[in-house]
């Protein structure tokens, strides 16, 4: 019997086997941020086991409120800054570098393929798009992971998600995840592993499979992985291209994490995309999703462009490209904060962030912020907003608010209109 | 070892998420005893008396905690004395923070947990770890047996995740 991805880096990061169900791994790589740390850091010092296991292999970032908006979040970045100093943790970005965690850490290549990765944070799963195992997890596992480089999980099942057919235009990777967790229910995933293969994956920028990938949690799943391919070999080769005498060479290597075609898994599902429309969520969680033409000239107060999701380039220059020679609808703000610095950058270069200005946009610094409603665009009780990020919990975004999720094509046409709008007429 | 068992408060929904347990602009707390008044604060169910400060036990329906991965979620239940929560079943993250603090998230079937939830109101729940096995006393008494796998009652039995690590590791 052949084994799936996850298999073999489960296997080649066996630390222990606890029980029949549990496995112990060794962490490749511990992600800290300054919401979910500090309290693990505290607890560690109280204990007297303020110890990290490896400086280099673990990296931290300020990013969910950044700059501080009070003196407890200025508090907390504080904690987690203090501790990154203290411990000369190598890769620390705080002010002026720092970025929303699931896409900064990538785009600096501490991701690849075959390799265990920890953070406590749910949206952890983004990083299987490089053919990782990446999940998120709490507070206690952080400090375990922080104090000795390992973590216990359930061996997961893996399910398979074939996605064929042709992407029609103005349907993108968050319609595509939107409309699978609508498929398999909040919980469908729960204990497994979400891997998406198939043509429309392999065709996938980097950016769409982190969409893709960073959504799996949203359907319950431990972790989303894609296969590392050439595509995940160009996006890695400035970090990698010392190692290797050619990408061909990295495409090979990366093969040999790739599951082996008589794998067993849990289910294996096909989903042909080539007659999706674009997906908007109607309720409070995010399975329930409708096809835009029948959520078409709903109201919104707000559109919010940004997050691990869809904060970055090529979600820029898509919403670009719909807002273009646009304004905003007169009862609607608009906000947009490119999700890392580089990001920031190149959509100035780009010339992407004179478009969304002109438009009518307000565009602030890279932050996880208003996604989970702690600040950069919090929304008063009774407020609507289309937003790219990734959750439509009830106060998710500010108490008794709304948050309709959508691609960045959909966000850039209500943005426009108003009220809830198919891009497709608008590209 | 933590104490397990007693009232039963009743959560009659599925996908309760961590959003509902403790909303997100309590994460900026460094103490879980400043997460203590806030518990359950944005959950909306119809009918629903909440009676914390006597509850020792949640009973609630499917895929409870699901959401984001904040342990503030299970530390909440924590300083509030709620150690146990019995439910169809768990988000992932939720379940293990349960175990990684010592605590215990156990699985019953839905036909299990309407049986529990037809003996409203006033129910005690105790639990024995040995036998693996839930009494539940309400308007009659109920046995139930439940599965516990061995690292999770290992964790349990050693006060989380941390103590068996840094034992073990």
């Amino acid at each position: 019997m052949g084994k799936t991805i996850t298999e073999k880096i489960f296997a080649s990061h066996l630390r222990d086997k606890p029980s029949a169900e549990n496995v112990v791994l060794d962490i490749d790589v511990v992600m800290c941020h300054e919401i979910t740390t500090p309290i693990a850091i505290n607890d560690l010092v109280e204990r007297g086991m303020d110890r990290v296991f490896d400086r280099t292999k673990i990296k931290a970032v300020i990013d969910h409120v950044t700059p501080s908006k009070d003196s407890k979040t200025a508090t907390q970045a504080k904690i987690l800054r203090d501790w990154a100093r203290r411990h000369e943790i190598v890769d620390f970005f705080d002010i002026g570098s720092n970025g929303v965690c699931h896409a900064l850490f990538p785009e600096k290549g501490f991701i690849r393929p075959g390799y265990t990765v920890i953070m406590g944070d749910s949206h952890t799963c983004t990083h299987g798009a490089f053919g990782a195992f990446a999940a998120g997890i709490g507070t206690t596992d952080l400090e375990v992971g922080i104090l000795k480089g390992v973590c216990s999980f359930r061996m997961p099942q893996t399910m398979k998600i074939e996605i064929i057919g042709l992407l029609p235009d103005g349907v993108f990777a968050k319609d595509v995840i939107l409309y699978i967790i609508k498929e398999l229910t909040v919980n469908g995933a729960t204990d497994k592993v979400m891997e998406f293969c198939g043509p429309v994956v392999e065709q996938m920028s980097m950016e769409a499979r982190m969409t893709l990938c960073n959504m799996a949690i949203e359907a319950g799943a431990t972790c989303g992985v894609c296969m590392p391919d050439r595509v995940t070999a160009e996006y890695l080769w400035p970090f990698i291209s010392d190692d290797y005498v050619s990408i061909d060479a990295v495409v090979e290597d990366f093969s040999k994490w790739h599951s082996d075609s008589d794998a067993d898994y849990a289910a294996e599902l096909v989903f042909d995309v080539s007659s999706l429309v674009p997906q908007v969520t109607y309720g409070y969680k995010p399975d329930e999703v409708k096809d835009v033409m029948a959520m078409e000239g709903t109201p919104v107060d707000q559109v919010y462009m940004g997050s691990c999701t869809n904060g970055r380039i090529e979600d820029l220059r898509v919403a670009a490209a719909v807002l273009k020679g646009k304004k905003l609808a007169d009862s609607v703000r608009g906000i947009l904060s490119p999700a890392t610095p580089k990001i920031f950058s190149q959509a100035n270069e780009e010339g992407l962030i004179r478009i969304f200005m002109d438009a009518g946009f307000c565009v602030t610094n890279p932050t996880c912020g208003a996604c989970l409603g702690m600040s950069n665009g919090v929304l008063a009780s009774g407020e609507v907003c289309a937003s790219t990020t990734n959750r439509n919990f009830n106060g998710r975004m500010g108490k008794g608010g709304m948050v309709h999720l959508m691609s960045p094509a959909s966000a850039a046409a209500t943005a426009v209109e108003g009220v809830i709008t198919d891009p497709r007429k608008m590209i | 070892m933590k104490t397990f068992g007693g009232p039963a408060l009743f959560l009659d929904r599925s996908d309760i998420n961590t959003d509902e347990i403790i909303p997100a602009k309590y994460l900026t707390e460094n103490s879980k005893q400043a997460l203590k008044p806030f518990i359950l604060e944005d959950l909306k169910l119809p009918h629903f008396k909440s009676d914390i400060k006597n509850a020792r036990v949640i009973v609630t329906r499917g895929n409870f905690g699901c959401g984001s991965s904040r342990e503030h979620a299970v530390w909440v239940f924590e300083v509030n004395d709620i150690n146990v929560v019995i439910a169809e079943s768990f988000a992932r993250i939720f379940r293990q923070n349960m175990f990684n603090c010592g605590m215990l998230a156990i699985e019953l079937t839905r036909e299990e947990i309407d049986l529990i939830f037809a003996l409203v109101n006033d129910v005690t729940i105790s639990v024995d770890l040995d036998k693996k096995r839930l009494t539940v006393w309400g308007k009659e008494e109920i046995y139930f047996d439940f599965t516990l796998n061995s690292f999770d009652r290992d964790l349990v039995i050693a006060g989380g995740w941390l103590a068996y690590a840094d034992k073990n590791y």
